[in-house]
């Protein structure tokens, strides 16, 4: 195997990206205490597809490259020389390509991936025990009154009471319940969750829970209560200031105007 | 929505009073599989894209005329002639397309179509009345080519041209102002107002109007400008003479280069839109960008990657054409390296699609390490940074066969690259600095990485403009060298453009969810659910294969009208 040969190279590119994509980001990095895990398949698949258009769109960007890149395998095609190879490969690929497809399609115990959107729209107003609230715009009233220890302390108490056995009393979504749901609990020290989002949004799934989620996109699987039947409105925004507040994170604003979002 | 003929029109403008007295809110469809949804999206998926082709193309013809005229260089005002013969045949396929759709509506939706004309039916006459104009102003521009064709009677048919593109402009502007209301209606608009009640001024000019105009307008010149190149392509690859050859590769690389040109600045427009719809609807907003649709999003980042990697390859092959270029090549691989980095990043999902296994050991549905390329901060600093790689690619292609003869040659090359270095610099400082701030301070800072981008562009195009005036030449290009696989990056790009209008107008309108108008006429027929995102993708894929079918058959009867008027000069 000649590495200075085009084809080689790019075969050895591929086999780099893979081995870095696979095993790098999913166990090498957590041995050097960088929190990660092994990548979803299906983005193991976008991201090889995305370095052999890359592979294939250098190697064919000169016309001495390109005619190198291809000539062992043309040759492989057409050398008598190579007949067994040939032979080997013309009966090889099509069973490798069927056992992928057979991979593919075989019935397994396993669910099938899920796409879940997990931040879903929320309302423009909703009721809560009886009361229209407009969602939009809407910030946490007890940031401007009373007294901001009082509200943290109230909900120190309610997430102590109702939210450990699933969040965890760490806030990262491990509590004793969590390896039994499907999906996971929340992790609020995840700066793709609470971060993320208005007060008024995480008012509204604390309120509505599980059952109150949309339509759109349904069938959801959530194992949230919808807690408006338990607590109460300052009970609920006290929660909201206490989440933010242990995680050391801050709530998504309104804009002046209106507010804005970001792709997920 | 852009419709037909005046005649067909008015008469349907005339049945709403008919349907009003009774009827069904729906009427029955059931051909080919195809339910009545179905069928009103192909009409108005292929009206929308021919209607974009006969937006495009004219601005692409009069500014390739006006290039003609003032450097007097003939070779344009031949390539503005072939495109405006194409598009008398794409005007018949677009009006085609325009009826088809409204007799969908119309019969198909009768009781929304009787809501729709009874707010809009003095627009739907102004409309036939300028898609009249239109027609009569693209018949003169072309019959009247070689008529005019000195002087100041040139200057009059350029003229034309312009007009041509006003009345498509009004036209389209129209057109959008029916499809945005049904989108934001006005605020005082509610389930119980009577259409009648409505103003038409405030209906056309709602929320989304002037960002959809806008945006429309620009992609409509993207859209131009690939469909150019993709006719070009055709053309090169069943060219029979290296003269042929060399003119439709000339012909490619021009309508590549306004293409990608113009694409560069439709994402501002496109977060313009963006804006307005969250302002307008915040439950909107979230469906569109973090709810159902995020996923169009992922897919659309994939393709715009696909477009990225196509427009630098193909200028990379042109690079072989060109005597002096060969000092450039060892650069093409750091500027693919980014490329595709930028591609996996702006294409990695924030929330991955897994089965339950690897969302339990993710611990979400959230990647703990990949998760950080998941949020705008990184797409942001990716895009930007692929931006000015294909900016650099353009440079480099444009200096491959000159050498500035200025004496401060070496100074304005190095301030490019200053240039170069510096916006990278500020992209990706803002990009690490995003994720140490809160999400209403970043989205201030893609402003930041955006202007840092668009300044380095305009600085470095007037040194290298400065620098280049009378520089001496290693060599002529030589047009027509292009290997093949060079014209199958331009179809791919036209592919990828259509494809891509077609999802994202999915997005656009399937935010609406269960409205016919957004929260204010409620869809109640069968089809009121949104559809899921594969069987969508597989709808809009038969469309862009129709169009593409349709389209292949208007190149094909270009080069048979221009094979005939050779063959009569020749006799």
């Amino acid at each position: 195997m000649n590495l200075k040969h085009p084809f080689w190279q790019g075969v050895l590119v591929l086999v780099l990206a893979y081995v870095v994509i696979k095993w790098g980001i999913g166990y090498l990095l957590p041995m050097i205490g960088v929190p990660s895990a092994p990548v979803p398949s299906t983005v193991v698949t976008q991201y090889m597809l995305t370095v052999l258009v890359g592979v294939l769109l250098y190697m064919s960007a000169e016309s001495d490259r390109w005619a190198a890149f291809k000539a062992p395998m043309v040759r492989t095609m057409v050398d008598p020389g190579r007949r067994a190879l040939r032979g080997i490969l013309l009966v090889g690929l099509p069973l490798l390509v069927g056992w992928v497809a057979y991979q593919g399609v075989k019935p397994s115990f396993g669910a099938p991936a899920t796409l879940r959107s997990i931040h879903p729209a929320p309302p423009n107003s909703i009721t809560f025990r009886g009361a229209t609230m407009e969602l939009a715009g809407l910030e946490n009233p007890l940031r401007h009154s009373g007294d901001m220890e009082a509200h943290l302390a109230v909900g120190n108490a309610v997430y102590t009471r109702n939210c450990v056995p699933c969040h965890g009393d760490l806030l990262d979504g491990q509590g004793h319940f969590a390896s039994m749901l499907t999906p996971v609990p929340a992790d609020f020290t995840n700066t793709g969750t609470i971060v993320q989002l208005t007060e008024s949004y995480v008012f509204w799934r604390i309120a509505k829970g599980g059952p109150g989620l949309p339509n759109e996109g349904a069938p959801w699987n959530s194992a949230m209560p919808a807690w408006e039947t338990i607590l109460d409105e300052n009970e609920t925004w006290s929660v909201i200031l206490f989440l933010y507040e242990r995680t050391g994170s801050t709530p998504r604003t309104w804009e002046e105007e209106g507010a804005e979002g970001e792709a997920h | 929505m852009r419709a037909a003929t005046g005649a067909g029109l008015a008469l349907l403008v005339a049945m709403p009073l008919l349907a009003q007295a009774a009827g069904p809110d729906y009427g029955e469809f059931g051909i080919f599989g195809l339910d009545r949804r179905g069928a009103v999206w192909i009409a108005a998926q292929l009206h929308l894209l021919f209607a974009a082709f006969v937006l495009g193309v004219p601005m692409f013809a009069v500014v390739i005329e006006a290039i003609g005229i003032f450097t007097d260089n003939e070779r344009y005002d031949k390539l503005a002639k072939e495109f405006t013969r194409l598009l008398l045949v794409a005007y018949s396929a677009t009006a085609i397309w325009g009826a088809i759709l409204v007799f969908f509506i119309s019969t198909l939706y009768p009781r929304f179509w009787v809501y729709l004309t009874a707010i809009f039916a003095p627009s739907m006459w102004l409309y036939a009345a300028l898609f009249f104009f239109e027609s009569f102003t693209l018949y003169l521009y072309y019959y009247g080519w070689d008529a005019w064709k000195k002087g100041a009677a040139k200057k009059f048919h350029w003229g034309l041209g312009i007009l041509l593109n006003i009345w498509g402009t009004i036209v389209m502007f129209i057109a959008n102002g029916w499809l945005t209301y049904m989108m934001s209606p006005p605020p005082d608009v509610t389930v119980d107002t009577a259409p009648q009640t409505v103003q038409l001024w405030s209906a056309i000019n709602n929320a989304t109007w002037m960002p959809i105009n806008i945006h429309r307008l620009i992609a409509n010149v993207v859209f131009g400008g690939a469909i150019v190149g993709a006719y070009a392509a055709y053309r090169f690859l069943t060219s029979e003479s290296d003269e042929e050859r060399a003119h439709y590769d000339w012909m490619g690389y021009t309508g590549n280069l306004i293409a990608i040109g113009a694409l560069i600045v439709l994402p501002f427009a496109g977060y313009w839109l963006g804006r307005e719809i969250y302002e307008f609807s915040q439950q909107m907003g979230i469906t569109m960008m973090g709810g159902f649709m995020s996923w169009l999003w992922i897919i659309q980042a994939f393709l715009i990657g696909v477009l990225f990697l196509a427009g630098n390859y193909y200028l990379w092959i042109g690079m072989g054409r060109i005597p002096g270029a060969e000092r450039f090549q060892p650069y093409i691989k750091w500027m693919l390296l980014v490329l595709v980095v930028g591609v996996i990043v702006w294409a990695t999902p924030n929330t991955m699609i897994a089965s339950r296994d690897e969302v339990a050991a993710m611990g979400g549905q959230q990647h703990p390490f990949l998760g950080v390329l998941g949020v705008m901060s990184a797409k942001n600093t990716a895009v930007n940074l692929m931006i000015l790689t294909t900016f650099l690619s353009f440079m480099l292609y444009r200096r491959a066969n000159k050498e500035p003869v200025v004496s401060w040659a070496k100074t304005g090359t190095m301030l490019q690259g200053a240039a170069f270095a510096i916006a990278a610099v500020i992209v990706v400082f803002y990009g690490i600095y995003g994720y140490f701030v809160t999400a209403i301070v970043r989205i201030g800072f893609s402003v930041y990485q955006v202007l840092a981008v668009l300044a380095t562009i305009i600085f470095v195009i007037l040194i290298d403009s400065a620098m280049l005036r009378g520089a001496k030449s290693r060599g002529e290009i030589q047009w027509g060298k292009m290997p093949a696989r060079s014209q199958y990056a331009l179809l791919i790009l036209a592919v990828t453009f259509t494809w891509l209008m077609g999802l994202m107008g999915f997005a656009r309108s399937g935010i609406r969810q269960h409205w016919h108008v957004y929260e204010v006429i409620r869809d109640t027929s069968e089809q009121a659910f949104t559809p899921a995102l594969g069987p969508a993708a597989t709808m809009i894929s038969i469309c862009v294969a129709i169009f593409f079918g349709l389209v292949g058959m208007i190149f094909w009867l270009g080069g048979l009208a221009e094979k005939s008027v050779y063959e009569e000069t020749a006799k």
